[in-house]
């Protein structure tokens, strides 16, 4: 064996060939799926042509019309409240003296993370079920923008909780000395500064929210269709490429969430 | 003089407490809200987990623990005796074999990756990571739609076979385990990938200069200096993978077709065909029990990690 030092020391035999099989196994299929979106035959495996045809139908479809509505409106209040929420308890929860019970609190904030997707499901399911058996209460679709921001705050959470970490206190602290309220410092300084966390969080909370199949297939009434349920239905009649153009719109909606996410991220490392 | 000193102190003291309180006001909103709508759920499925089914749906207030009774037994209907059946405990360990699998073949592959982008010089890292991280959080349903477009028996797999005429059938690979296992791979590898990652960015690597100066070799330098640094991420990889794997719900819904369950599909169908809701409710609560297991080993050992430095 050669002398490891002729190399770079850093380099592990193998890793480099592992890394790529590994990128190109995680996005072949999504290509593939793209690519075929764009296919101009009725048929979601036999290659025809080029062309926008499904995106057409798709766009014109009023069931999407719908799905998409329900979606916004959902994953739009939802990334709202589950935002204000996170920001506030972030506020509450960071650079403070140890309250007794933050770390209870931290744990509850952190909940949605550990239990898995489809227990959480069953039990929003019979929590609304048994409040309108005995209560009467039916939000409507309320009932799916409640319990999308249960998931959403720990996503908008981690963030912005981490910009905080990393906010430096001596600005308040300069602001303080040149007499400045504590709420003035909050309001010019740390609000400011505050802001990159809460757009990153926001965006990420957004896409857990737009995304979400599992609770909201349990949660959902009749009428309450979002894209990811649409498509789902779609998967059980027979495919056209269409459902090939609805899955790409979701991923492009995806990927620019994360983009946006991951660029302020970034702005904020350099 | 020294009254109005001690006044002020307490004034001050005071005022501390008063923004002290209002800070921890402002977490109240967050904490109602999971709380109410996430932490009372649970309690809510708890309950019902020992009430008798309704017939269509529901529960009927009548304390029972059929529930449990029935995961591992069925009462037969002549002499009314409880016979063991396995059914739902196979589902179980199904389950937990894919999980464990997955989560290794995850670690085997996620690992060199993980690697290989920490020792990536930064900007190339900041794209790697972005390329990683765009799966992360892609639609879950839509990546595993994905994978069975392409292992359908009318799949580009089986399409590029025939054509170069290496098979004369298909080979059917939708709706077995064969393609649950792909799916949960296909869908779990980023969350073992990142949190590797994370660590290995932080990696000293003067410590792997210094193996090499005491004549360490590339593997002993992999397995005795890199793997127990980066141990905290592995572990944290691993319980990313492994708890969501455990409960996966779409995968085997879509790529198992109804055919081979996994505990995610048997727990929902209690609450769909199945209409026996305790039954779901205590099969989700021994899965979440499954799970504290997990996540207890997960504390134990990064709580013991910092005591010794």
């Amino acid at each position: 064996m050669a002398d490891p030092r002729s190399a770079d020391i850093k380099d592990q035999p193998g890793f480099r060939s592992i890394a790529i099989i590994c990128l190109c196994v995680l996005y072949a299929p999504i290509l593939i799926l793209m690519i075929f979106s764009l296919n101009t035959g009725s048929l979601v495996t036999r290659w025809e042509g080029i062309g926008f045809g499904w995106y057409g139908s798709a766009l014109l479809n009023q069931e999407f019309h719908n799905a998409a509505k329900n979606t916004l409106i959902i994953s739009v209040t939802a990334t709202i409240i589950s935002t204000i929420a996170a920001t506030l308890a972030a506020i509450g929860m960071t650079r403070v003296k140890p309250w007794p019970g933050l770390s209870a609190a931290f744990m509850v904030i952190n909940l949605p993370l550990m239990v898995p997707e489809i227990i959480t499901a069953v039990a929003t399911l019979s929590f609304f079920a048994l409040i309108a058996g005995t209560l009467g209460l039916n939000f409507g679709i309320g009932n799916l923008i409640l319990a999308h921001t249960v998931f959403c705050i720990p996503f908008a959470y981690m963030p912005i909780r981490a910009r905080l970490e990393d906010m430096d206190l001596t600005l308040e602290a300069a602001a303080a000395d040149l007499y400045a309220t504590p709420w003035h410092a909050f309001r010019r300084i740390t609000l400011p500064l505050l802001v990159p966390g809460v757009l990153s969080g926001g965006a990420l909370a957004f896409i857990v929210s737009f995304d979400d199949f599992t609770i909201t297939q349990l949660v959902a009434g009749p009428g309450q269709t979002t894209l990811p349920l649409y498509i789902w239905n779609q998967i059980r009649r027979p495919m056209t490429p269409e459902i090939n153009a609805i899955s790409t719109i979701l991923l492009l909606v995806s990927i620019l969430f994360v983009s946006i996410s991951f660029l302020i991220a970034r702005r904020r490392a350099k | 003089m020294a009254i109005t000193f001690s006044k002020a102190a307490v004034f001050e003291a005071e005022a501390e407490k008063a923004t002290a309180r209002r800070h921890r006001l402002l977490s109240l909103p967050a904490l109602v809200i999971i709380g109410v709508f996430g932490v009372l759920p649970l309690l809510i499925i708890l309950i019902y987990s020992f009430l008798a089914a309704a017939p269509y749906g529901g529960v009927q207030w009548k304390f029972s623990t059929d529930a449990y009774l029935n995961f591992l037994f069925q009462r037969d209907i002549f002499d009314d005796t409880l016979q063991f059946t396995p059914d739902f405990l196979i589902i179980y360990l199904r389950s937990f074999l894919f999980a464990v699998v997955t989560t290794i073949i995850c670690l085997l592959l996620g690992f060199p990756t993980a690697y290989f982008m920490a020792t990536r010089p930064p900007a190339q890292r900041n794209w790697w990571v972005l390329l990683m991280t765009i799966p992360f959080w892609s639609n879950l349903l839509v990546r595993t739609l994905a994978i069975m477009f392409i292992i359908r028996d009318e799949g580009l797999i089986n399409n590029a076979l025939m054509a170069l005429g290496v098979i004369e059938k298909p080979i059917t690979m939708l709706y077995t385990n064969f393609a649950i296992q792909l799916g949960l791979l296909y869908s779990f590898l980023p969350f073992m990938v990142l949190p590797l990652y994370s660590s290995l960015e932080k990696l000293d690597f003067r410590l792997v200069e210094a193996a090499y100066d005491l004549y360490a070799t590339r593997r002993q330098v992999l397995w005795r200096v890199i793997i127990p640094l980066s141990l905290p991420g592995i572990i944290a990889g691993c319980l990313l993978v492994f708890i969501p794997a455990l409960g996966a719900y779409v995968t085997p819904l879509i790529l198992g077709g109804g055919i081979h369950l996994m505990i995610g599909d048997l727990i929902a169908q209690q609450f769909g065909s199945g209409r026996n809701w305790p039954l779901g409710c205590a099969q989700a609560l021994i899965l979440m029990a499954a799970v504290l297991v997990a996540l207890y080993f997960y504390v134990r050992n990064t709580s013991g990690k910092m005591r010794h430095g």
